[in-house]
């Protein structure tokens, strides 16, 4: 504990921090610091627990804010954990994410059984996600703004991706292009076949969603991300309704838009970022009223 | 001519391809249309796979035309899809029931239902992951080099509808298959087909305007289906598209649509119902009947797909208040589509899977890792179920109470006025004496049977027809006038008619 207490300190802002830590508590950082600190951590790993609901919670968010000296401690605690913090705040609460390789991140092979034998599924499973959240925040300005909280249902994000794999099939096919697969080469297949291809929804014995249908797939993206806190179940239309939580939008906008991001630019995939005026379709899903009955996700 | 010579061309052509092996690829250009045709017969392969696979079945199915049947399913799916959703799976299969029970009447009835899901199921291609159908087919490509390609294709897909249920469409594939308009222009052939139907309905073939009718409903199907699609599109870019001028044109332009095809087809149901009434010839009038019934409903659809056009508008001044006039953001976020969904689409699986993975393991939150005590364990293990409570609390008496009876006529009345009525065919009487014999027994009664009397005056012959009755109750008047103390009027005649129940259900069946 004394290591933390001499430690934590010195990696921040030393002087700025020894300054006024003693004034409030009277004294250096204590073992009862740590525990309120790890404590703040734990509360923090219960992502769908709000801080306004949570006396206790409240409070240590409070002495994270407003005693330098403890929050460093909370986010050293969290660093150990293997936990990036993204934001403190009474509205996200202590919004913590897994760093890849930390014991509480989610693996793909945990997440969907068929994925690891099928790369067509690991990449639909994927892709459900992206989509989600792009449907959520369907505009630059959405996911910058911490006011705006998004709507999305499920087969709204379904319909969607179909709709941008359909054009793409539109313009392959002006252009002339043949883009059936070569038969031992199934990885040079373009991505929105692979979409395209899987049927949307299907009937099941047991008249509940087919896993491997699109719509199975985001479904299962949209109840597990309600699970990780990130989204909250609405109502029951259009194969399941959500609005998102401010975590959510931390969580896209720090942690997996960048990513995703950098990944693409190492592909040499320079995608064109000139500001609103020419968005390509960002509020899509205004589609979904037409497409059965998807809903729109921004009138509902 | 050509046609004749054609063949003897191919014939003189078949060898060829031995003794110039130099240039063996053909090019990509005289490939592409192959590539196409191919994938055209693909379609079709299993419409004669299901006859292939018939004898696989347990029993003896080979008296049923399975490509047939998969055929009438396509139809019925087409032309029962509505704009929204699509068509109801069982509906279908009960639809189908018809024409399966027509091939082997024999059967019982259970198995003809299995084939009917049989097919349909093998057109949705349940089995499959994808649910679709892969041909694989070969071309050449720019460099000469012979690649094998798989071409994925669905008939029947399912689709999502109200409510979590699954609704069925066709693609445009079987679409195609089925109408075999590849490639066609569908405003001008729906022109086409209706300019047709007039010709044919002015000059009186009605037979083959029935057809045309049938295709024209296709094409508008086929139609809505299209402007859903460009309307899907243009709802969604409030800022892409745009606004001032191209939406509005492109509204304007499909109301106009709708607008002349309503009269065009308002047109010609006013022929069709002209014919209809003047017909001579029963068949002609049945046609021309049928042929209502399918304008009304190309008139209907165009109706639903106005109403999905007048709603666009509001929705875009909607999201334009939404998006447009709103204060900017202090800062800049990604733009999830542009930036990343719209460059990783056309990516290959691959690469594209490498930036869904990033996104993945950044974007789905954390979990944490569950740690069992065995001490824990073995007491969860122990632990007896709760019991649940099935019953709910109970229901409360319903508290009844006696509406009294206001008939006019008691039960005893009624029946001792059918007996009364109860007359022999060949013995009608006076509606005078049955008053009178009524009078005798119940000074109530002769009202009742001067009602029943009169309602006899207009028999319900259609209603008898239909239930197979046997005999029917009619008066007729012949002039006489009615003399009676409480009621006037006519002297009817009432009498019972019989009716040859035998020979109306042969004439009922025949028919249909």
């Amino acid at each position: 504990m004394s290591d933390h207490h001499a430690e934590a300190p010195a990696r921040g802002e030393p002087d700025a921090a020894q300054g006024p830590a003693p004034a409030p508590g009277g004294a250096a950082v204590t073992p009862a610091d740590a525990a309120d600190a790890a404590r703040l951590v734990a509360f923090g790993l219960q992502p769908k627990l709000l801080p306004a609901r949570d006396a206790e919670y409240a409070e240590l968010l409070r002495r994270y804010r407003e005693e330098p000296a403890f929050g460093r401690l909370a986010d050293a605690v969290a660093t150990g954990l293997g936990l990036v913090v993204l934001e403190v705040s009474p509205r996200a609460g202590m919004a913590v994410a897994a760093d890849e390789d930390s014991v509480f991140a989610v693996r793909m092979g945990d997440y969907a059984r068929r994925t690891a034998a099928d790369g067509g599924d690991r990449f639909l499973h994927g892709l459900a996600h992206l989509a989600v959240a792009a449907l959520a925040f369907p505009r630059p300005e959405d996911l910058a703004d911490d006011g705006y909280i998004g709507r999305i249902t499920v087969n709204g994000v379904d319909s969607f991706v179909r709709q941008t794999c359909r054009r793409l099939e539109e313009r392959a096919e002006e252009l002339g292009e043949n883009t059936d697969p070569a038969s031992d080469a199934p990885g040079l297949e373009a991505a929105w076949r692979v979409y395209a291809r899987r049927s949307a929804t299907g009937a099941t014995k047991d008249a509940r969603r087919l896993a491997g249908s699109t719509t199975g797939i985001v479904g299962k993206a949209a109840a597990f991300l309600t699970e990780s806190g990130f989204l909250q179940r609405t109502g029951d239309d259009s194969g399941g309704t959500y609005r998102t939580t401010p975590r959510y939008q931390l969580q896209v906008r720090d942690m997996a838009g960048s990513a995703a991001m950098a990944e693409l630019l190492e592909l040499g995939v320079v995608p064109v970022s000139d500001g609103s005026a020419t968005l390509l379709p960002p509020p899509e899903g205004d589609d979904l009223e037409l497409a059965a009955d998807a809903g729109l996700p921004f009138h509902a | 001519m050509l046609s004749v010579s054609a063949p003897s061309l191919s014939v003189v052509t078949l060898p060829a391809p031995a003794k110039p092996l130099v240039s063996p690829a053909p090019g990509p250009a005289a490939d592409e249309g192959l590539a196409r045709r191919l994938r055209a017969l693909a379609c079709t392969a299993p419409l004669h796979d299901l006859d292939v696979r018939k004898a696989n079945l347990a029993g003896e199915y080979g008296v049923y035309a399975m490509a047939e049947v998969a055929l009438a399913a396509i139809d019925l799916v087409t032309l029962n899809m509505d704009f929204d959703t699509g068509a109801d799976h069982e509906q279908i299969v009960a639809r189908l029931l018809p024409r399966v029970a027509a091939q082997a009447p024999g059967r019982p009835a259970a198995e003809h239902e299995r084939v009917a899901r049989w097919v349909l199921e093998n057109l949705i291609n349940v089995g499959s992951v994808d649910r679709g159908f892969r041909a694989i087919y070969g071309t050449f490509g720019p460099d000469g080099v012979y690649v094998r390609r798989d071409y994925d294709f669905k008939l029947i897909e399912e689709v999502p509808g109200y409510g979590g249920a699954v609704y069925l469409r066709t693609t445009d594939e079987a679409v195609n298959v089925l109408v075999g308009a590849l490639d066609t222009d569908v405003t001008s052939a729906q022109i086409a087909a209706e300019v047709k139907l007039e010709v044919l309905i002015s000059r009186g073939r009605l037979a083959d305007a029935q057809l045309a009718a049938e295709q024209a409903r296709y094409r508008t199907v086929q139609y809505a289906e299209t402007l859903r699609r460009t309307l899907d599109a243009t709802r969604r870019n409030v800022r892409a598209v745009d606004w001032l001028e191209a939406v509005p044109d492109m509204i304007a332009e499909a109301l106009e649509h709708v607008a002349d095809r309503y009269r065009h087809e308002n047109a010609i149901l006013t022929n069709i119902r002209k014919a209809r009434d003047e017909a001579e010839d029963l068949d002609n009038k049945r046609r021309a009947a049928e042929l209502v019934d399918i304008v009304k409903d190309c008139i209907r659809r165009h109706t639903q797909l106005q109403s999905r056009l007048l709603d666009a508008g509001p929705l875009f001044r909607a999201e334009q208040d939404r998006q447009a006039f709103a204060a900017p953001a202090p800062r800049s976020g990604i733009d999830l589509y542009g930036q990343l969904i719209a460059p990783v689409l056309p990516l290959p699986l691959e690469q594209a899977t490498r930036v869904t993975d990033a996104f993945f393991a950044r974007g789905t939150g954390l979990r944490t890792p569950v740690s069992v005590r065995v001490a824990d364990l073995v007491e969860i293990l122990l632990t007896p179920p709760v019991e649940r409570e099935h019953l709910g609390v109970e229901m409360p008496e319903p508290d009844l109470i006696a509406t009294p009876d206001d008939s006019r006529f008691s039960e005893e009345q009624l029946a001792a006025a059918m007996v009364l009525l109860d007359l022999p065919h060949d013995a009608p009487r006076r509606l005078s004496g049955l008053l009178a014999e009524a009078r005798r027994s119940d000074p109530e009664l002769p009202y009742l049977v001067a009602l029943l009397a009169v309602h006899a005056a207009s028999p319900a012959v259609g209603t008898a027809y239909r239930q197979g009755e046997e005999r029917l109750l009619f008066a007729v008047d012949d002039g006489t006038e009615l003399d009676d103390p409480e009621f006037g009027g006519a002297d009817l005649i009432v009498g019972t008619a019989l009716l040859d129940a035998a020979a109306m259900t042969a004439a009922r069946t025949e028919p249909s």
